[in-house]
């Protein structure tokens, strides 16, 4: 086994072309391939049915690799028993065992692997006092809150000191405050013990607040394997543009045509013209010219003109506000552009759209905003972030192999 | 929930309904009619021979242990023996092979699991007569014949397809996350079945063991002709009082009372782990 120089394990996972058909002929996951580093917290996200549960029970060894292989170090461990992987894992019901106290349950992996009394003891106590469940170690688990349920599953992960962690939807049983707590408590503890941690959710908040790294799937398939922030920034196709960010980035059919001195994006009544910056980062838009493109743009891309008086008419558009929803710290104002909708035909299922009267978009703006329903008003786009992807494949339009490297990107220093 | 149901303000004290009564009523009056024929044996074994046979019956009686007595003396022991042993080692077998026939059709299940289903429980199908002449026959040639061992594997045999279809839906019904934790945590067969599976089965398997016993301790076709004195067990023990020479009512049912007392016992017992509850918040 491979050791870092401190001398624990290293526990890097790596998934080569790993695919997996059930027995009923079910293709879950596809050509994966994936690296995930010493210590990374890996989230994998996507909508449900698209194979993130089988990934994880394949890495858990609770599943039958049915094709390519999987490492644990620099092991492949496709025929290695669960026992075997050293690994821990967090089930989303849970899982506990019922006729046992929480002491006992924290204690069961440790009693197998024949560990001293002593080093059981010292290990259940520290984990117990880490998540606070001190007070519980003699009661059973009927007799714990949701909440406290949770702690022990984590706990039971945490004592066994495993390479790897698993964790499939741990938080999806909890109320939405609680979530948010437990979210931040699973996020400073893999900070502290430093394990590798693969976390499967299908909340893109959860997997943005917690992951180093997240790969969102779409039927069996990765679709792009990134930092949250370059996820957000750098979608490499539709489906994850549309998946990432919410309120969803608003997208439609449009045309690139030359203007004068900058590429303009028409659709609907309205016309754009694209920052020459944005078209430096993009080379390989200027094949669309005169083409099709399906045009993206961010709620919060947009701004009520109001309060960005300099900005000129080309990054302006005019509308009509229609449903206005006031949230506080911010305003959404929906409107409708005269154009059709555009999602890629594989993620159509999964983003909403539409409306007789073309496509409605979702504006973030100025929560002092004077828009009021019915009225027109007047937005400015922040034409550096408009995101541009091909009508036909769905992909993001980048430098001419851009789209395709974005999609298998390999690891980065974390 | 903000509007105050007017129900509220009704006392707490629950009205008893006429049709709740009449409803407890035929409760105890069915409880009653099959509890009788119970009552009756109990009740006769304590009668003299001529009061037992008595027409009409008589309720009213001087009440007398020497049926009892007679009972004893008749060797009731050996057979009492007997019995413990055939029900008590066919349950044990029956348990020893069902348990891991059910574990790996609950949990492996494959597209031939349901035929494997249906064939286990073929075997209950016929009735035990058709198969009586080959099993006297072979039991003879073999040597089995009225031999303890011979008697449990028969009762073990004919104890494993419930064994098997119960426990398997027992063990169907556990969360299959719990055993995947347990895998996980490093336990194998052995373990997963000592210390979850069973454990968290253990209402079922009462009931199935419980079952299974009754059925060996109150078999009477396969006894009475496959056994003589060597393994014969307490109902072929009963029926040997229906002699050649006339019925021996109150005897006949002093020896029945003895019989059945140790199943109706063992079945109170049972009673409170039979009915806790299966699961209790293992998920959620
Ligand atoms: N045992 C099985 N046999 C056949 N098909 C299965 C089996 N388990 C899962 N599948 C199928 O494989 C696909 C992926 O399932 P998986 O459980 O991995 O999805 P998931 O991404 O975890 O979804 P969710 O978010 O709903 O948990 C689904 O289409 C599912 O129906
Ligand atoms: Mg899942």
């Amino acid at each position: 086994m491979v050791r870092d120089p401190k001398g624990a394990p290293v526990a890097e996972i790596e998934f080569q072309d790993v695919g997996k058909v059930y027995a009923d002929g079910t293709r879950a996951v596809d050509a994966l391939d994936l690296q995930i580093q010493d210590g990374e917290f890996m989230v994998f996200v996507g909508p449900s049915g698209c194979g993130k549960t089988t990934a994880l029970r394949m890495v858990a060894g609770l599943e039958e690799i049915s094709e390519g292989a999987i490492l644990i170090g620099d092991r492949v461990v496709n025929n290695v028993s669960p026992k075997d992987r050293d690994i821990a894992m967090v089930f989303q019901t849970y899982a506990l065992y019922p006729h046992m106290t929480v002491e006992e349950n924290l204690a069961f992996g440790l009693r197998l692997r024949k560990l001293t009394k002593t080093e059981i003891g010292r290990r259940v106590h520290a984990a117990a006092s880490t998540l606070g469940l001190e007070e519980f170690l003699q009661r059973k688990p009927r007799a714990l809150s949701g909440g406290q349920r949770q702690r022990v599953a984590m706990g039971r992960a945490i004592v066994r000191e495993p390479q790897v962690y698993l964790m499939d939807e741990p938080l999806s049983n909890l109320d939405a405050k609680l979530r948010v707590q437990m979210r931040a408590e699973i996020h400073k503890l893999q900070r502290e013990l430093g394990v590798t941690t693969i976390y499967v959710t299908h909340d893109q908040t959860e997997a943005m607040t917690m992951g180093d790294r997240v790969a969102v799937m779409l039927s069996g398939h990765l679709q792009q394997v990134d930092d949250p922030e370059r996820l957000y920034a750098r979608p490499a196709n539709q489906f994850v543009a549309g998946f990432i960010g919410s309120p969803a980035m608003n997208m439609t059919e449009a045309r690139l045509s030359r203007g004068d001195d900058a590429l303009i994006v028409n659709f609907g009544a309205h016309r754009l013209a694209v920052d020459p910056e944005l078209v430096a980062e993009r080379p390989a838009l200027a094949a669309y010219e005169n083409g099709k493109v399906v045009l993206g743009i961010r709620p919060e891309d947009f701004e009520d003109a109001a309060f960005t008086p300099e900005a000129p008419p080309e990054r302006s558009l005019d509308t009509v506000t229609g449903l206005r929803e006031a949230l506080g710290s911010e305003v959404l104002v929906h409107f409708s552009i005269a154009s059709s909708s555009s999602v890629a035909p594989d993620a159509s299922e999964f983003i909403e759209s539409v409306g007789d009267e073309g496509t409605i978009f979702v504006a973030r703006v100025h929560p002092q905003t004077r828009a009021r329903e019915g009225e027109s008003l007047r937005l400015v786009v922040n034409t550096k972030r408009l995101h541009f992807f091909d009508p036909e494949t769905g992909r993001a339009i980048f430098a001419e192999a851009g789209a395709q490297t974005r999609m298998t990107v390999g690891p980065r220093s974390v | 929930m903000s509007a105050v149901s007017p129900r509220v303000a009704v006392p707490k004290r629950p009205r008893v309904r006429p049709g709740a009564i009449s409803l407890t009523a035929l409760t105890y009056a069915i409880a009653l009619l099959v509890f009788f024929p119970v009552l009756w044996t109990v009740l006769t074994a304590f009668k003299k021979e001529a009061d037992a046979a008595a027409t009409p019956p008589t309720f009213f009686f001087h009440a007398t242990f020497a049926n009892f007595q007679a009972v004893f003396d008749a060797d009731y022991f050996t057979y009492f023996k007997n019995t413990l042993l055939l029900a008590g080692g066919s349950t044990l077998l029956a348990l020893v092979l069902g348990l891991p026939a059910a574990y790996s059709l609950a949990f492996h299940p494959s597209k031939h699991t349901p035929k494997v289903l249906s064939w286990v429980l073929s075997t209950k199908m016929l009735p035990a007569v058709g198969a009586l002449i080959p099993l006297v026959v072979i039991y003879k040639r073999v040597g089995l014949f009225d031999t303890r061992l011979g008697m449990i594997l028969l009762y073990a045999a004919f104890n494993l397809p419930l064994v098997i279809w119960m426990m398997r839906s027992f063990f169907a019904d556990l969360p299959k996350e719990i055993l995947e934790a347990s895998i996980v945590d490093g336990a194998g067969f052995f373990r997963i079945m000592t210390r979850i599976v069973l454990p968290l089965t253990a209402p079922g398997l009462a009931a199935t063991a419980l079952l299974s016993l009754i059925f060996s301790w109150n078999e009477f076709l396969l006894a009475v002709n496959l056994t003589a004195a060597n393994s014969g067990t307490l109902p072929v023990f009963i029926s040997g009082f229906q002699t050649s020479e006339g019925l021996f009512f109150a005897k006949m049912s002093a020896a029945s009372t003895l019989a059945v007392a140790p199943v109706i016992l063992a079945g109170w017992l049972a009673q409170r782990s039979l009915v806790r509850g299966l699961t209790f918040g293992a998920v959620k």
